[in-house]
């Protein structure tokens, strides 16, 4: 068993979700390699090999999106080495490069997995629909490699392994048109506080908050909590919160300890980026709403009311 | 939301879009093949109004046409005279019961084919359907039609015939430019979709829609389908659930519920 993993560079290192792939991808037995793209450094490549990588196939972008080439790039790869499994996680540019190798080599993409089942030379992908309440398992039919799209947080990332990947640079090739989107700028979006994705608490907010100028009260709760805030699609779309602090589908899938979210009606979308938190509970003025199915506390009321009296509630526990 | 400006020339652009049972609705799937019953009456997916509100702006901008472009069971098409009635020229909808069961690649092949007869300057796509979403369906078509993609587009603008996203990344958001014929994706925060007019509604009614077959479009019965996807469902299963816990009603002290919770769980 032969399998990659892809992993984008943000911010100097690997993701978690590329050391959460390498983790459970370490238990399959063979031999296991990262697909690296990004400018690459010793202690990426450590973390890598920590993870589990033997060897690292490093792909250091240039000025252009660099999914196309990093396609082509691959496939060359593929070609050469035939690999068996190639995991990429949901991530933009992994979707993005997944997308365009799946049409290269004519082989299907399984997505949105939350477990991995190999045995008996099989492959099966287990993903979840229907807003998580139904799991699908689903078995590669054609040659290989297999390509699937790992969910965050199906895995957890241990480290233990202690290897000195072999790293091999492997060069971009032109791919011409296909290539030919250019990144002009780049934009980091800072928040304050925890990293949505790690904390222990997430407070989120909902399109109930009803304004960007409302959302006072729930920043200081998350704070007073040591939370980090996240929001709905609704809220990002509406630049209540940015881009990056969305919670579900589209966004970020966390998993906290304790997962607050206020104004939250609990579409399909966002249950899915949320719902294996360990304790929810869900402020909302609809009865009906979705959230309180699966919220472990469920206050039916006006967020406006109840979360100004917790934030003074917590302050006077000081 | 300001209007694309006009500075190229007309454009002639696809946006695919996608019937999807009604989310409000409970979905059933078949206890056979596994596949999500499709009522007749599908609705346009609500992602898609997004893009096709990106593709009336820049026709309108330019002076250019809108051709819906999808695949799927047609039924009463209630779904595609959605998008018709927002202001788009026609739809292409590949309806043929042997794609029942077809994965995405399948998908991103058959709307390749469909989209290569129609030469569009642009393409437009949501970044995943709300149903199945497998979201890859877009960067394959851009593949297979060798062009650049341009995705996770949360702004989108046009100047000097070259198409600027605002491009989500993980950490905030990336500008990125590419010349036409280019593929785009996306999100639904792109833009304000508008709402059809009483005289949309009427015009959709009349607006051509071809719904070509697999064979016309050169494709086999092994080709798409199960048979032409690789992959097979093998088993589907409940989730573990997870149960509603309490509820309590707000009357002034709930607050401390939550207080209580808080400490039980140890995080206060």
């Amino acid at each position: 068993m032969q399998t990659w993993v892809f992993a984008e560079e943000i911010e100097g290192a690997p993701t978690s979700l590329t050391l959460e792939m390498l983790s459970k991808a370490r238990t399959f037995g063979g031999d296991l390699a990262a697909v690296y793209l990004g400018a690459g450094s010793d202690t990426a490549f450590s973390t890598l090999g920590a993870h589990g990588a033997t060897r690292v196939f490093h792909l250091a972008p240039g000025e252009g999106l660099p999914a196309a080439a990093a396609a082509a790039a691959l496939a060359g790869l593929v070609e050469q080495r035939q690999p068996d499994l190639l995991l990429f996680g949901l991530a933009f540019t992994d979707r993005d490069v997944a997308g365009r190798l799946s049409a290269r080599l004519d082989r299907p993409v399984l997505a949105n997995a939350v477990d991995l089942h190999i045995g008996d030379g099989e492959v099966r992908v287990v993903n979840e629909i229907l807003g998580g309440t139904t799991l699908v398992e689903t078995a590669y039919r054609g040659p290989k490699p297999w390509i699937a799209i790992v969910r965050p947080k199906s895995f957890a990332a241990e480290a233990g392994a202690a290897l000195t990947p072999e790293v091999i640079p492997v060069s971009l090739p032109d791919v011409g048109r296909a290539g030919s989107a250019v990144v002009l700028e780049r934009h980091t979006e800072v928040s304050e506080g925890p990293d949505l994705e790690e904390a222990a608490i997430v407070v989120t907010a909902g399109r109930g908050v009803g304004g960007a100028e409302k959302m006072a009260p729930l920043t200081e709760l998350a704070s007073l909590l040591g939370a980090a805030m996240g929001g709905t699609r609704a809220v990002v779309d509406a630049g209540w919160l940015a881009y990056s602090l969305q919670v579900g589908q589209t966004g970020k899938t966390v998993r906290p300890s304790v997962y607050l979210a206020a104004g939250v009606s609990g579409a399909m979308q966002h249950l899915v980026g949320m719902k294996d938190s360990g304790t929810i509970i869900a402020i909302n003025k609809d009865e009906e709403a979705p959230i309180f199915r699966i919220a472990d506390l469920g206050i039916v009321g006006d967020l406006h009311k109840v979360v100004p009296k917790l934030v003074e509630e917590l302050k006077a526990r000081r | 939301m300001e209007p694309l400006s006009h500075t190229g020339s007309a454009m002639k652009i696809a946006v695919c879009v996608k019937q999807i049972p009604d989310p409000n609705t409970p979905y059933a799937l078949d206890p056979e093949t596994h596949f999500v019953q499709r009522p007749q009456d599908q609705v346009l997916d609500d992602t898609d109004r997004y893009g096709v509100e990106v593709g009336l702006q820049l026709a309108e901008a330019t002076g250019g046409t809108v051709t819906l472009v999808s695949m799927g069971p047609a039924g009463s098409l209630q779904g595609i005279r959605q998008a018709l009635a927002m202001g788009a020229h026609k739809a292409v909808v590949v309806n043929d019961p042997a794609l029942r069961g077809s994965g995405a690649l399948v998908t991103a092949k058959v709307l390749a084919a469909v989209l290569r007869k129609e030469e569009p300057d642009l393409v437009i796509a949501g970044t995943e359907s709300t149903d199945g979403y497998t979201g890859v369906v877009p960067q394959e078509l851009a593949e297979l039609l060798g062009l650049p993609s341009l995705t996770f587009a949360r702004k989108v603008s046009q100047a000097d015939g070259k198409i600027h996203i605002e491009r989500l990344s993980a950490t905030g958001y990336d500008v990125v430019e590419a010349d036409p014929p280019v593929l785009l994706t996306v999100t639904s925060g792109a833009v304000e979709p508008r709402y059809p007019t009483f005289k949309g509604i009427m015009a959709a009614k009349t607006k051509p829609i071809e719904q070509p077959t697999i064979a016309d479009l050169g494709f086999g019965p092994g080709d798409v389908g199960p048979a032409g996807s690789a992959q097979e469902i093998v088993g589907v299963r409940a989730a573990p659930e997870r149960g509603a816990g309490r509820k309590v009603v707000d009357e002034g002290e709930a607050h401390l519920d939550i207080v209580r919770l808080l400490e039980q769980v140890k995080v206060i």
